[in-house]
């Protein structure tokens, strides 16, 4: 990042994904050759996406640092930045204030078994750390993913979707809320999928995010399976605007969001006041 | 041993003047029924008899102001490729603030912490910051709703001032606080003041001594966090609130910012603008959820900030610099000196009595021996902050 953290680097677009009916994936590589030779980053942190004349908004990195090629964000289309975010295409600029927040302790969750569970858009933060392990994949024990959406069609990342549940190293479960035509994998809400996979809390950490109805029923599964609350992960989603722990948006008692988060044990969560 | 001059009172308006010829001065004057800092203008004097209605924040952080400029730029061979050039505008306006209180000047000492002691510097803070001179006038008395004694303050206290002025016989003795403040004290006006010094430390006594008793705001950052799940308490506090976002916006230490672009054609600016967090859209998700939904939500917010989790941050230091303006301009009489006394008194009724611990905040201390009180707060509060370390999702919440 420059000396002044309000000013974005310019990037530009080099693809654009249609992922979903409201979910656009934008591939960007940075113009300032130094300033992307310098950029470094930790699965799980974020960017403020610049759409000038209409403002920033926060997404969260979702290619990992181990394909440098191009920072990936999906967005999904809920107001006034992610909309003017749409209209956008390949060659396009864009201005990307990056990286804020924490990461995952990837360092930590060596050695150790991994449940990642995402639903929605909620698998973009999941998908950074994800990879980021599959691309390191011997420091890390078992990987199971669960990733759920509504329908078929509400699956982002279909197109990896095939590669992940061929990977004999990567244990994949896809479920839907309803029967839809087609359909071969798992249909039920993800928590109650999440228990039938019954996966060990033994040296086990587990990484979720998603709607925060989901999390909650998600993180209640988990515990029924054993999981401490120190054992799960997850990132919130406050409203944010300097992103740098200033201006004094997204705290939630002593911890701001931006600087302290995203990403929270569950255990650190209980510990601050409830105010999620 | 700090400078020290004197100046009469018939000069005031020469320096203002020669002040002037290389600084924007702002000083306090009538304007309809309040008491406003503006551009110095001889012809309209100034007002320094009572506090301001608003104080001097806008000098350091402007009302409005512009980040960025950026323009998109036509390729004229490709019409659908648009190049975009973005400037950052840091200010360079000089400033001098004449004739604010101790209390407008401690005010940017809470901002200070934030804005420059933090990971990242607010380059936009910084330059203000920098170009900003606090010329500030010790009290005569407290008025009713002053409780800057209860804060760590007082009537005097240099902290966050560059210049510290004290009413005398026929004029005014000037104390040096800062560096910054040295540069002003060129003036052939202004006369050697030690002789005043006697003077000057009987009038402050007398400010301090007319101070009401100091409300006892010991162990508010756990009494307001132990009582924040206690939503008939908060909906009792917040229930004449009607959210006007007042006290926000008039007082020295809310620093909160929103940031928002406009556009023009082709061209745009990035603006931060105060914001209020007394206001339901303050923390509205873009997915409809609301974590402060209700007016008591935000209110606790807004006092839990000053008293708990910004000393709990910063060394213990409350971040309400006790100016009172927030009582006096609030339109139904929210006080925020009852609401934490009530917050403490509510989970332990037996406050009165001396605690056991510590205080945290040197709260009810005279500001007499404030240099050395004040740079042991900012050392621990630094130390504090490094604690913090970066690498965060192993990391606990604070250091308690
Ligand atoms: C750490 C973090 C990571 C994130 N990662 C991602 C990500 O990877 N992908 C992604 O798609 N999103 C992500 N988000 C969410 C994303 O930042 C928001 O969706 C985005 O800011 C919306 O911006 P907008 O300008 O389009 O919406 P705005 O136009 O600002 O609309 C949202 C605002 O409008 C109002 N509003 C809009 N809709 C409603 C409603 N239904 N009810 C009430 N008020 C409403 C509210 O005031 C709300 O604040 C993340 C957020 C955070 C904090
Ligand atoms: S909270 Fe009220 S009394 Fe305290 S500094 Fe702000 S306006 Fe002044
Ligand atoms: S000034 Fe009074 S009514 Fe207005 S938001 Fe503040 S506490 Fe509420
Ligand atoms: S977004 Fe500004 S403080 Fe967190």
């Amino acid at each position: 990042m420059t000396s002044n953290p309000y000013l974005p680097a310019m990037a530009t677009i080099q693809e654009v994904i249609e992922e979903t009916p409201t979910i656009k994936t934008f591939r960007v590589t940075l113009n300032n050759p130094q300033i992307k030779k310098d950029f470094n980053f930790g699965p799980g942190q974020v960017g403020q996406l610049s759409a000038f004349g209409i403002g920033e908004a926060t997404f969260v990195i979702n290619s990992p640092p181990t394909r440098m090629d191009y920072l990936q964000f999906s967005v999904m289309k809920t107001g006034e930045v992610t909309s003017m975010l749409h209209t956008l295409s390949a060659g396009d600029q864009i201005g990307v204030r990056a990286p804020l927040g924490n990461a995952f302790p990837y360092e930590d969750m060596k050695g150790k078994d991994i449940v990642f569970v995402g639903g929605g858009i909620g698998m973009a933060p999941l998908r950074t750390l994800l990879l980021f392990m599959l691309d390191n994949r011997k420091d890390y024990g078992k990987i199971t993913l669960l990733y759920g959406a509504r329908s078929p069609v509400d699956m982002a990342f279909s197109y990896e979707l095939p590669e992940w549940l061929e990977r004999d190293d990567l244990d994949t479960h896809l479920t839907i809320d309803a029967e839809f035509e087609g359909w071969e994998h798992n249909v039920g809400l993800i928590p109650n999928v999440l228990l039938d996979i019954n996966p060990s809390p033994e040296n086990c950490v587990a990484v979720t995010c998603g709607p925060p109805i989901m999390i909650k029923f998600t993180v209640q599964a988990l515990a029924k399976l054993g999981f401490k609350d120190e054992q799960i992960y997850t990132t919130l989603e406050k409203r944010m605007k300097c992103g740098i722990g200033i201006c004094g948006r997204c705290n939630i008692g002593t911890s701001y969001v931006c600087q302290d988060g995203p990403v929270y044990t569950y255990a650190q969560l209980k510990e601050l006041p409830n105010e999620m | 041993m700090a400078q020290t001059k004197f100046i009469k009172k018939e000069s005031l308006s020469a320096w203002l003047e020669e002040l002037g010829q290389a600084h924007t001065v702002l000083a306090p004057r009538f304007e309809g029924d309040s008491i406003i800092f503006r551009p110095y203008d001889s012809e309209k004097g100034v007002f320094i008899d009572r506090e301001a209605t608003a104080p001097p924040k806008k000098a350091i952080f402007p009302q409005s102001e512009t980040l960025l400029e950026y323009s998109q730029i036509k390729d004229m061979e490709n019409l659908t490729k648009i190049a975009i050039d973005v400037k950052e505008t840091i200010p360079t306006t000089t400033y001098v603030v004449f004739g604010g209180r101790p209390c407008d000047a401690r005010g940017f000492t809470m901002f200070d912490r934030v804005y420059l002691d933090g990971d990242q510097v607010d380059v936009y803070y910084k330059a203000r910051r920098e170009n900003t001179c606090f010329i500030t006038l010790t009290c005569e008395k407290g008025e009713t709703t002053c409780f800057c004694n209860a804060v760590g303050s007082g009537p005097s206290d240099p902290d966050g001032s560059d210049l510290l002025i004290t009413p005398v016989t026929d004029g005014y003795y000037i104390e040096c606080v800062s560096t910054k403040g040295e540069g002003l004290l060129a003036s052939s006006l202004l006369t050697d003041g030690s002789s005043m010094e006697g003077e000057a430390t009987k009038y402050k006594q007398a400010a301090d001594a007319s101070m009401n008793e100091a409300p006892d705001f010991t162990g508010s950052p756990e009494k307001l966090l132990a009582v924040f799940d206690n939503g008939p308490f908060w909906e009792e506090m917040s229930d004449k609130c009607i959210s006007c976002g007042a006290c926000t916006y008039l007082c020295p230490t809310c620093y909160c910012f929103n940031i928002t672009d406009e556009a023009n054609g082709l061209k745009g600016t990035r603006i931060r603008s105060w914001d209020n967090c007394m206001s339901s859209m303050f923390t509205s998700e873009a997915s409809g959820h609301n974590p402060r939904p209700a007016k008591a939500n935000r209110l606790k917010n807004r006092v839990g900030h000053k008293f708990s989790y910004y000393p709990d941050i910063h060394g213990g230091v409350i971040s309400c610099c006790g100016c009172g303006r927030c009582i006096k301009s609030c339109p139904v009489g929210v006080d925020i000196r009852e609401m934490v006394k009530s917050a403490i008194a509510f989970v332990d009724p037996t406050a009165k009595e001396v605690p056991a611990e510590e205080p945290k905040a040197a709260p009810t201390e005279k500001p007499a021996p404030k240099e050395t009180s004040v740079k042991a707060e900012n050392t621990s509060a630094k130390a504090k902050k490094n604690k913090k370390s970066k690498k965060p999702a192993s990391k606990k919440k604070g250091a308690k």
